[in-house]
């Protein structure tokens, strides 16, 4: 009997679901990225709009509140043509005690194509997935602390785009990266893409040794873990971490941890700096940085439309 | 078990004089990825032709998308100059059921609305399943439906035919 198949994939190793990037082979990686290049430049075209996905129906499930995901997922799935459906969940039956496959297998019967889900618990789109239709496609909009797949796709789409290759870079990652989704799915997706060295900067609370596993240096100085970096992603402090006793206050985590020009010029001279974004503006991020030339946060957003737009068309054209 | 034999070369200046024809003052050259990209930029240089061919993907409006899904290798559409208003000749290196040139059009509608596109092709090998038709065609042969062929590009440029039996 062979290993389970990743429930990603089907038989021929096809992508089906996009629900982690963890296991999956570099070769999907790239078809992704390279897939979104070539959409990319639907945005300039007189008709921003390609059938690909003309007569689908995308349900947006959204059970935690993103505007910003939900409306880069919004955006892509129109402009492959597919009927695009939000669902406020958190407001609508799930408070009325449904069970999440009860919703599910009600939105089945709708006819939906695909579910952009957004879970606060991890592995809730592998459930989904699990239970749908073979017909029915699943990517995972962030779940839980797990993964946050398209975020990591379009770090490295971002990445690409700025330094062509991944052999030899160096790659920082700063802040809460115990509770990040996006750090998680940036390492898994880092590693696979052959990025020689990937750092973890953070206090100890928010950057555990345990995360060394994952085959990441972790540094709990900022000047040591950002010294000759090509890329520095800037992680969301979260705000209720603050009120736990993770940290002392936000003033204290900038002094140490935010990035400022001084600490910046630290790292290599073309480093770029990215971020998830939204940003806390003197809690993780100067401003003079997230404005700076060396920034790409607002990059990030458009290669971001692209990136989910090729999740989408590609999924979307897989059978399980 | 092909004993036909197709000289890409040698037709290739036949598609030149077609492509002549076929041009309207000020108009533009558009290959379908990738053989017809290399033919366009083969006759845009015969010519002696302004400016740069532009290169269309059908990729983004295949009909095959449902049962094949995302083709993905191909460069993306590259058209360097206003589709609004342009008279169009679009190069394809084979013609067979029509369905790419009916992708290639729609792709390049989706840049705006030409004054003309015309068709002209280096080999028209029938199998029609669309109503359409080039306005030139350097060579018509009939093959079986298996089999497959397609315009191969050597390193230095040189154009030759591929045939190959079935998938």
């Amino acid at each position: 009997m062979l290993a389970q198949r990743n429930p990603q994939l089907n038989a021929h190793g096809e992508l089906i679901h996009l629900l982690s990037i963890e296991g999956l082979p570099r070769a999907v990686l790239t078809q992704i990225l390279d897939t979104a290049g070539s959409f990319l430049s639907v945005n300039d075209r007189e008709v921003k709009k390609v059938p690909l996905l003309r007569g689908k129906s995308v349900f947006n499930l959204f059970f935690e509140n993103s505007t910003r995901t939900r409306t880069t997922f919004e955006i892509a799935a129109k402009r492959l043509s597919a009927d695009v459906i939000n669902l406020d969940i958190a407001r609508s039956s799930t408070a009325k005690g449904e069970s999440l496959l009860d919703t599910i297998a009600n939105l089945s019967a709708m006819h939906a194509d695909m579910f952009v889900v957004r879970h606060g618990e991890s592995g809730a789109p592998y459930l989904i997935a699990k239970h749908c239709a073979p017909h029915v496609h699943v990517v995972n909009a962030g779940d839980g602390r797990h993964a946050h797949p398209t975020q990591g796709l379009l770090d490295m789409y971002t990445i690409r785009h700025y330094k062509k290759d991944f052999s030899g870079l160096t790659v920082a990652i700063v802040g809460d990266i115990v509770h990040s989704r996006v750090a998680r799915s940036d390492i898994h997706a880092l590693t696979t893409l052959g990025v020689p060295e990937i750092r973890a900067v953070g206090p100890k609370t928010l950057v555990p040794g345990d995360l060394r596993e994952m085959g990441v240096r972790v540094c709990h100085d900022m000047v040591e873990g950002i010294r000759g970096a090509d890329v520095i992603i800037m992680l969301r402090l979260q705000n209720e971490r603050m009120s736990g006793a993770l940290l002392p206050s936000a003033g204290e985590f900038f002094k140490n941890y935010g990035l400022t020009p001084e600490k910046l010029a630290l790292a290599k001279p073309d480093a770029i700096v990215m971020h998830p974004g939204p940003i806390n503006r003197g809690v993780e991020i100067d401003s003079a940085v997230a404005d700076g030339r060396q920034s790409v946060i607002l990059p990030q957003v458009t290669f971001g439309i692209a990136v989910r737009m090729a999740v989408m068309s590609i999924i979307a054209g897989n059978n399980a | 078990m092909s004993t036909l034999s197709l000289d890409a070369e040698s037709l290739c200046a036949d598609l030149a004089v077609g492509v002549r024809r076929l041009l309207r003052p000020g108009g533009v050259l558009v290959g379908v990825w990738s053989g017809g990209a290399w033919l366009a930029e083969r006759v845009q240089r015969t010519l002696g032709l302004p400016g740069e061919h532009g290169v269309i993907s059908s990729a983004l409006h295949r009909d095959d998308f449902g049962s094949r899904g995302m083709s993905t290798g191909a460069d993306p559409t590259r058209l360097p100059f206003e589709v609004e208003g342009a008279h169009i000749v679009l190069i394809d290196d084979v013609l067979y059921t029509g369905r790419t040139t009916r992708a290639a059009i729609n792709e390049l509608f989706d840049f705006g609305r030409p004054a003309s596109v015309a068709l002209a092709v280096l080999v028209d090998r029938g199998g029609r399943e669309l109503p359409i038709q080039p306005d030139h065609s350097a060579a018509r042969i009939v093959l079986p439906p298996g089999q497959r062929l397609r315009l191969a590009r050597s390193e230095a440029g040189r154009l030759s035919f591929d045939f190959k039996e079935g998938d």
